[in-house]
């Protein structure tokens, strides 16, 4: 492990050494947050019990739709929109601002519309993460060097060809970035959505432990969240960083 | 065909290339009218100032623009908005692909026009042999220096075994040193490959080096304003800038070219006291 990660790791073990020693000295009531320890065994028994594993399914199996929708409806918008320079021109406002509308607002909507189910859930992560999708799709085309199309155009490359080899592998930095923002998002739309209302998920359980008061088992499922999204942006994370390397490495 | 036209590889007849201007503004006039005849495996090399239309030019002769008048030939064919086979080019900026390896870049070309594996290998290697890259095969363009990455870029078009190289200002991003020694490699490339080569260069010496004749281009819009046959040997390196031929060739271009490049940096009323 290099000295950065060293470092990291010791932040996170130190911040959860705090909270441990916070709550077991009492001086986090147990009503408000329990020791990080409580929440890693409680975790284990709910897992062992397999009183959950209906609700990962569920809600797991709803985060990767929305992140595989969001990152191919992105990229095949994001080819059209930057094919397509006038209506580029039209929609930027609309990018630029996305963000600071709070799509949130249209759930009770999809839910009117498509009831309680795992559609609604699906189009308000689709729409959370695709837009990100798209600016970065755009903002990869855009940095494309132009003595690529020239290459592309020497070697006497049709169009799709040239998309596939030259232009997609030259923006594959920026698109990567997309694809981690559609990730975050995609997670941080479903638990959101299901925590609002749905009938089933991790998200719908989490607000049912809180209803509950049963903080055993809304922070043991809370941490498997934090878990499953660790890992994967860790593993998102290493992938950008090896695929850096090889375009910037050290010179010999 | 008489002798002389079998000679005569690829010819511009009076082309000329006018862009169109953006918004309000008036066409800009970039190219000609300009003639030439390029002849078989000779090495021709064209200075000229800035923004003259040197790039314009070799663009039009590789099909990558169409020239707005005239007629461009390659081999006796018409050569127009599309790259004719045959051609290769290198261009001044890094045009190696950092997401492949040094051997993969190279072979790009041959695997996409259906060259078989074991003649795609074969092609490669000696490549990259010839361009002093064999050790670094398997290395990335991000861990080589710029001359390396510019060998890769000249690799990857000596496999397709161009008869007619055009080298866009390659060694523009250089240092002085650095040059000398890929002009030695151009020179040897040459030599061993029989192409024609045409080269678009800001450099004065490296034009007097390399090429057999040298033509000097006038501010925009670019015409010849004179070809010197340099008269160099075939077999030649970078050591001839010793020969007192050489300082006379680079004086002659720069006495053709200061009054040009002052009309191209917009000092055109000091050309005539610089002309005397």
């Amino acid at each position: 492990m290099t000295r950065v990660g060293l470092i990291r790791l010791a932040v996170i073990v130190a911040m959860i050494g705090a909270l441990e020693l916070a709550c077991q000295t009492g001086l986090i009531r147990h009503q408000t947050i329990i020791a990080p320890s409580e929440m890693a065994t409680s975790l284990y028994a709910l897992l062992a019990s397999g009183a959950i594993n209906a609700d990962i399914e569920r809600t797991l199996g709803i985060i990767v739709i929305v992140i595989a929708v969001s990152i191919a409806l992105g990229f095949a918008l994001g080819l059209v929109i930057h094919a397509l320079p006038r209506l580029r021109e039209a929609l930027d406002p609309l990018f630029a601002t996305y963000y600071a509308v709070p799509i949130f607002i249209f759930y009770p909507v999809l839910i009117a519309i498509f009831g309680l189910s795992p559609i609604p859930i699906v189009l308000i992560g689709v729409a959370t993460a695709v837009v990100a999708m798209i600016i970065a799709t755009l903002n990869g085309l855009d940095r494309v060097p132009r003595v690529l199309t020239k290459v592309a155009r020497v070697h006497r490359l049709d169009a799709v060809t040239a998309a596939m080899t030259l232009q997609l592998p030259a923006a594959a930095p920026y698109l990567f970035t997309g694809v981690k923002l559609s990730v975050s998002y995609g997670f941080i739309a479903v638990i959101a959505a299901e925590f609002i209302l749905s009938p089933a998920g991790l998200g719908r359980d989490i607000a049912d432990a809180y209803s509950d008061f049963n903080n055993r088992r809304m922070y043991a499922l809370i941490l498997f969240l934090l878990i499953v999204a660790t890992v994967v942006n860790t593993v998102l994370h290493a992938l950008d960083v090896r695929w850096a390397e090889r375009r910037s490495g050290g010179r010999t | 065909m008489n002798a002389v036209a079998r000679d005569i590889h690829a010819q511009l007849s009076a082309v000329t290339r006018i862009f169109p201007g953006a918004g309000n503004q008036p066409p800009v006039n970039a190219l000609g009218p300009i003639d030439l005849d390029l002849r078989k495996g000779e090495f021709f090399a064209i200075v000229g100032p800035s923004g003259c239309g040197k790039s314009t030019f070799l663009e039009v002769l590789a099909g990558l623009q169409r020239p707005t008048a005239g007629t461009v030939t390659f081999e006796g064919k018409p050569v127009s908005g599309e790259v004719a086979e045959g051609i290769g080019v290198v261009f001044q900026e890094d045009a190696s692909f950092p997401w492949l390896t040094v051997w993969d870049n190279a072979a790009f070309g041959l695997r996409r026009s259906g060259v078989a594996d074991a003649e795609v290998r074969r092609r490669v290697d000696d490549a990259l042999a010839f361009m002093g890259l064999k050790d670094f095969a398997r290395a990335y363009p991000s861990q080589l220096s710029g001359g390396m990455r510019q060998r890769v870029c000249i690799s990857r078009t000596l496999v397709l075994q161009p008869r007619l190289i055009l080298l866009d200002e390659p060694f523009g991003a250089l240092d002085a040193q650095t040059r000398l020694l890929m002009g030695d490699e151009v020179l040897r490339l040459w030599r061993s490959t029989g192409a024609t080569v045409l080269l678009i260069t800001h450099a004065l010496d490296e034009a007097a080096m390399l090429a057999d004749r040298v033509g000097a281009m006038s501010a925009r819009p670019g015409r010849f304003i004179e070809i010197i046959d340099t008269g160099w040997p075939r077999e030649r390196d970078s050591k001839i800038v010793a020969e007192p031929a050489f300082g006379e060739i680079t004086g002659r271009l720069w006495d053709r070219l200061r009054g040009e490049s002052l009309k191209a940096l917009g000092h055109a009323g000091m050309t005539t006291t610089a002309a005397g």
